[in-house]
């Protein structure tokens, strides 16, 4: 396999402590190394930031509900398709790529590792189908046990070890990676037109409580030790006043501590906080609450959060959040897409404009940055725009750019129609902070790659670890004359690594890799009983066989990357 | 005004994609350089020069420029794809999309036209001699935003999904028109002299209708709310009014509730 | 000695029932008793036990006589052919698996032609009505544990779906309808008398054509507001009923089929019936659900657009994807004589399209991928053969509810027979080297 020597760039390695030094990168074998020989191809990054492959911690990206985004919006795609081009298939798709688009546009970005944040666990074998089809990048995906019937009726009689096992066996036969919630409870309440909007809202039928829900899963989730913490989009996304919901959820949190064996610390991630940082009581006197749940998180040190930035585009919602987008439709009147999945989920789908000429549209974009810059600790705080909700991950180069030069902030502010309002329902125009490189690293790279339990192989540059490395157009020793500049480096890599393997040179992609499939591989004891539960559960109210649920075969995980936790101690 | 006309001369196999037809794209070219304009059969990519003869000046800005269209066009696609200004003549009867995403300028065609012209348009004007084939001036698939501005006349019939999610603008029609017209229109006005079928104004929430002849069904959403005296496009006469359509949500401005307007004349 | 296979998926219709026991020969080759199936299901299983299939491709000659060549020269006669057209079509793809339709796709993408599936004769207008309203929809399990109020409108489950009133529909004891069909109610919306309108507790046997007016009745229903006293044949009172049937259930279905998808306004019907679903989730919960004909047709509009953008009558001549259907769908490319070349799987269009198409793909070089003889081989130029996907090898498939559902090998095919895949994979690897690409 190459060697190659990356010489003479600017290096950030927040694993390493490396602040922007001179350092040359040396990988062999598809990892970071000591050295290499002389025969080394040399990479001249001389005036260029070196960083680690980016990694994307909650996307929409691949499955069913991204794809019924893509078949029901002919519009995403009118005029701005690209052409089949040299080892390029070819894409489209403005705010929900195709696979090989989605591939292609993270890589020339810099970013080596993505996670597909919502697996409804029956459509799993169609989310490694696409999967599967996303060049270059090693992706995972999170099943979604919020609303499962078995947790449900496990955790209502606080069955942790019950629970656990059902983690156990559906992230096994669903190749998945996490426990990701969504709207605990209230999307089952939707399978009846219905919703828990605050933590303490009993679901329909099974009688319990969101709260119960979430707090049974963080413990579940420490009692099997996974690489990463329970994900969770919390009740009451996107209305005013919604931070208290918020805080609610994560004062569950309280007192858990974090037990696994792969660098994790937090018990619990919140993501993308922006839709969940909102006061004010309606439209009107909507304003950000960013200070408050920042101010909770930054002394909650069990607690990680994402992003959620607004780009101010014309994108898709989809969210596991049934009823959420049902209500947005009642606002926007643009058309509708749900499904209600068997005994475990739902999704919906409503385009929605962020219009700079809206003011709540702007709060909004107000409030994504002000909670970056308001966390004290980068390494809990990550970059994402909940793609496609928030706005296309194509554009986290711009989001960039506005966290690290306040004058391309105020630009923006200046050009709001309604820019008094910003100012008044938000504190955006006082927050002088500009993100560094190293934050900007910590924000992007270790941080997300510590909490999803990959900081051994991935999102810094030691030896040993992954030969994911990007290399930018970024001089940090020069001052920005233009924040465009900041904005235009960050879309397209001067060089690319993936796995040791050149994947993007000059921002054309130049090479593939065998991409891999993250999945968890958890341990327990034999439990009779859920296993039990299962057969019966399949025998008599799935529409499909037991047998035929397990994502099982080459087709679907060509490339199976499985981290192993035993969980086999009590 | 400067006017190029091109003439085709070598009749394609298969259909040609002719986007470059435009004064935006002829404009401040000369013959040969038009000649070597890209377009497409198929897959096979080849010039303007290979179909047609090129004659004439153009002017220096698509404002300035005037194309005339001579021979056998029924097999050319794009005509006048997204123009903003200038004008068109196409002598005859072409194929789809005349017009398509039009935002300014005038396109005269003198023979008939097939699907899908005057999609989204957003202004200029479009008139045709013959008949105009489904979709006229129709949204793009699954964009719920049609076309905004600009005047259509059709001289013929028309064919169905006139005006689907029309947001503005008008299309009068002299002849009659297939099913479903206006489709989910929120704003915007058609008016057709000859006889409508059936499906007129469906899912509408904004904009008017005016029929003067027959509508073989009408929808139930449409609601009768009396009679009025009208001029309309020079001609005066009493109109049944419906108010529709009564299924679907209605806007409200200043406090009053927005319907679609019908109106059929007596 | 025999053995049991289990929890088979049948390869026929969008009803995808995976819980078929197919016996065959120890050995694998034979094929000899099939379980659980409805009557189609089981004769899409035996039938690839007769004895004279054909087995080989085969080459139209000049005379008319058919030639039999290797899969090898029927390779390299595919791949020229496509190498060759200025536009090509590629049709069908739906009953094939998810792994074919996607080599498929690169080829389409080499060649630069146009791909479409059977959606363009079946629920493509469906898809269309989506893209313009959206679509509020759930799995089959939902229906069965959930629905009490079950519209079937214009379609006929009885004769072309068999199995699903009694898997999912209408006779199920799920979770919250332990009574099975006493907790349903059931309209059937269709101008004929079929056997599945027989069973409804509700027939409205509306006029032909005038679906789009009795949907709109049903939504002004729901508003209480003013109605003309027939609609579509039916009287405004029975609308007012049925529409209180709608409101009054805890959760609801509309299943549809091509009595509204192909009459009059296609698209529009399905558009102001996901309407009428939209605007019943204001007083309660429904949903609506196509009942998708081929069994993998769901499963090539999802290949299509996680990999193109778009699920249908996707046009790659240009380099980039397009769609417009009017445009890009393929009985309009036959009809007008757009196309040069005709490469047709899983499907049977010489069966399905209007005459004037199927004369078209007569008149140009055409390739016909099928283990049977059907209209479609008969006027094709080249005949190839192949395993039946789903039975002599498996594959990930789409039920109508685009749950996936991976379809199993349960017999060997003839000697020497490839599948769709490995014959696609050929074809691919010789278009690449004619075409010089990477």
């Amino acid at each position: 396999m190459s060697e190659y020597i990356i010489k003479n760039g600017n290096v950030f390695d927040p694993v390493q402590g490396i602040k922007g030094d001179k350092k040359d990168i040396a990988i062999k074998d598809g990892k970071i190394a000591d050295k290499v020989s002389s025969s080394a191809k040399v990479i001249d990054a001389k005036g260029m930031t070196v960083m680690a492959g980016a990694v994307e911690i909650h996307a929409h990206i691949a499955g069913p509900k991204v794809n019924l985004g893509r078949i029901y919006r002919p519009e995403d795609k009118l005029f701005s398709c690209t052409p089949t081009k040299g080892m390029e298939r070819m894409g489209s798709g403005a705010s929900i790529p195709t696979t090989f688009k989605t591939g292609y546009e993270y890589a020339k970005m810099g970013y080596t590792t993505a996670m597909e944040a919502a697996m409804p666990p029956m459509f799993s074998r169609h989310v490694h189908e696409e999967i599967r089809d996303t060049p270059i990048i090693d992706e995972g995906a999170f099943p979604v046990f919020g609303n499962n019937w078995f947790v449900l009726e496990y955790l209502k009689n606080h069955e942790i070890e019950n629970t656990a096992a059902y983690i156990a066996w559906l992230l096994r036969v669903t190749k998945g990676y996490a426990v990701k919630v969504v709207n605990p409870g209230g999307t089952e309440a939707w399978a009846w037109g219905l919703n828990c909007l605050s933590v303490n809202d009993p679901v329909p039928y099974f009688d319990i409580t969101p709260a119960e829900i979430v707090k049974g899963l963080i413990e579940a989730n420490e009692y099997l030790g996974l690489p990463h913490s329970m994900h969770i989009h919390p009740n009451n996304l996107g209305n005013p006043g919604c931070y208290e919901t918020t805080l609610d959820t994560l004062k569950l949190a309280e007192g858990m501590k974090a037990k696994n064996k792969f660098g994790r610390e937090s018990v619990l991630h919140l993501t993308h906080t922006q839709f969940h940082s909102y006061g004010g009581t309606n439209w009107g006197d909507f304003e950000s609450k960013a200070k408050e749940v920042t101010d909770y998180v930054n002394k909650n040190k069990n607690i990680t959060i994402d992003t959620g930035n607004v780009t101010l585009d014309e994108t898709t919602t989809m969210t596991a959040d049934g009823p959420f987008e049902h209500h947005l439709t009642g606002l926007n009147h643009l058309k509708w897409a749900n499904c209600d999945v068997e005994l475990e989920t739902c999704a919906g789908v409503v385009p929605y404009i962020y219009s700079p000429n809206i003011s709540v549209c702007a709060i909004q974009w107000a409030i994504g940055l002000e909670i970056p810059l308001m966390m004290k600790d980068p390494m809990r705080c990550y970059i994402t725009t909940d793609h496609p909700n928030a706005g296309p991950f194509t554009r986290y180069p711009r989001v960039i750019k506005w966290l690290m030069s306040k004058k391309a902030r105020d630009t923006q502010i200046n050009a709001f129609k309604h820019k008094d309002k910003v100012l008044s329902q938000t504190s955006i125009g006082s927050l002088d902070k500009e993100l560094s490189l190293y934050e900007l690293a910590q924000m992007t790279r270790a941080g997300p790659a510590k909490t999803l339990g990959l900081g051994h192989m991935c999102g810094g540059l030691k030896p040993g670890m992954d030969a994911d490395v990007a290399v930018y157009n970024f001089n940090p020793d020069t001052p920005v004359a233009d924040p465009e500049n900041i904005e235009k480096a960050f879309s397209r890599c001067a060089h690319v690594f993936k796995l040791g393997v050149e994947v993007v040179k000059n921002g054309e992609i130049v090479g593939t890799v065998n991409k891999r499939t993250l999945w968890v591989n958890a341990k327990v004891n034999d439990n009779p009983q859920v296993k039990r539960d299962i057969n019966e559960k399949f025998l008599k109210y799935y529409s499909m066989t037991q047998n035929n649920y397990e994502a099982l075969g080459h087709h679907f995980v060509p490339n199976p990357y499985a981290l192993e936790v035993d969980a086999t101690h009590v | 005004m400067e006017t190029v006309t091109i003439t085709m001369k070598n009749a394609p196999a298969l259909y040609l994609e002719a986007d470059t037809i435009t004064p935006d794209t002829f404009a401040g070219k000369t013959a040969a350089q038009i000649a070597d304009l890209p377009v497409f059969e198929g897959n096979a990519p080849s010039t303007l020069g290979k179909y047609f003869e090129i004659a004439g000046n153009t002017g220096a800005t698509a404002a300035d420029t005037k194309i005339i269209v001579k021979g056998d066009v029924r097999k050319v696609k794009y005509l006048g794809m997204k123009m903003s200004a200038g004008e068109m003549v196409i002598e005859g009867s072409t194929d789809l999309y005349v017009g398509a995403w039009m935002t300014g300028g005038k396109i005269l065609a003198k023979g008939n036209v097939e699907g899908f012209a005057a999609t989204a348009m957003k202004g200029g004007e479009l008139t045709i001699e013959g008949n105009a084939g489904n979709y006229l001036g129709a949204a793009y698939r699954g964009d719920w935003r049609g076309m905004s501005g600009g005047k259509i006349l059709v001289k013929g019939n028309a064919g169905s999904d006139v005006g689907m999610y029309m947001t503005g603008g008008e299309i009068v029609i002299n002849g009659n028109v297939d099913v479903h017209l206006m489709t989910h229109a929120e704003g915007g006005k058609t008016i057709v002299k000859g006889n409508a079928t059936s499906k007129v104004g469906g899912q509408m929430v904004d904009g008017t209708i005016f029929i003067f002849g027959t509508i073989e069904t009408m929808m139930p959403g449409f609601k009768p709310n009396g009679e009025v005296e009208l001029e309309v496009d020079g001609i005066k006469g009493k109109f049944a009014h419906f108010i529709g359509d009564m299924g679907e949500r209605h806007k409200k401005r200043k406090g009053a509730v927005i319907y679609a307007n019908l109106y059929k004349k007596i | 000695m025999t053995k049991t296979v289990t929890d088979v998926i049948c390869p026929f219709c969008g009803t995808l029932c995976d819980d078929l026991e197919v016996v065959v020969s120890d050995d694998g080759k034979q094929l000899l008793e099939v379980y659980n199936a409805c009557v189609i299901g089981t004769e899409k299983f035996l039938h690839s036990q007769a004895k004279d299939r054909v087995t080989r491709p085969r080459l139209r000659q000049a005379d008319g006589s058919w030639k039999e060549i290797s899969y090898d020269e029927a390779a390299d006669y595919t791949a020229a052919m496509l190498a060759k057209a200025k536009k090509p079509l590629m049709y069908g793809w739906s009953s094939t698996n998810c792994e074919a339709q996607s080599v498929g796709n690169e080829i389409a993408e080499i060649s630069k032609a146009c791909c479409d599936n059977t959606a363009a004769v079946c629920h493509g207008t469906t898809l269309i009505a989506v893209q313009d309203i959206g679509l509020p929809t759930c799995t089959l399990g939902e229906v069965k544990n959930r629905a009490d109020r079950v519209i079937f409108w214009g379609c006929n489950p009885a004769h072309a779906h068999p199995r699903h009133m009694s898997r999912y529909s209408i006779f199920p004891r799920g979770f919250f309808t332990g009574k099975g069909q006493m907790s349903r109610k059931m309209i059937v919306v269709d101008p004929r008398c079929t056997d599945t309108a027989k069973m409804a507790d509700v027939h409205l046997q509306l006029e032909q054509g005038k679906d789009f007016e009795l949907l709109n009745a049903l939504r002004v229903a729901f508003k209480g507001e003013w109605l003309p006293d027939v609609v579509a044949g039916i009287p405004k009172e029975k609308i007012r009923e049925a529409a209180d049937m709608m409101k009054s259930g805890r959760f609801g279905i509309i299943f549809f089929g091509m009595g509204v998808t192909q009459s009059i306004g296609k698209n529009h019907n399905i558009d102001e019936a996901i309407a009428v679903t939209k605007d019943l989730n204001e007083y309660t919960k429904f949903s609506i659900m196509p009942m998708r004909g081929h069994y993998n047709v769901t499963g090539s509009g999802e290949v299509f657009a996680w990999q193109f953008g778009f699920p249908y009558s996707v046009d790659l001549t240009r380099g980039f994807a397009r769609y417009n259907p009017g445009d890009s769908s393929s009985i309009d490319l036959l009809t007008r004589g757009e196309i040069d070349a005709m490469f047709t799987i899983g499907s049977d269009p010489g069966a399905h399209f209007p005459i004037s198409a199927v004369k078209h793909i007569a008149a140009v070089p055409s390739v016909c991928i099928d283990p049977h003889l059907t209209p479609t081989s008969g006027v094709s130029k080249l005949h190839v053969p192949v395993a039946f996907n789903g039975v002599e090898t498996g594959g990930n498939c789409y039920r109508m509810d685009n749950v996936p559902i991976d379809c199993r090998k349960v017999v060997e095919p003839p000697e020497g027979m490839l599948t769709d895949e490995q014959f696609l994979v050929m074809v691919r690897d010789r278009l690449k080297k004619l075409k010089g690409a990477a």
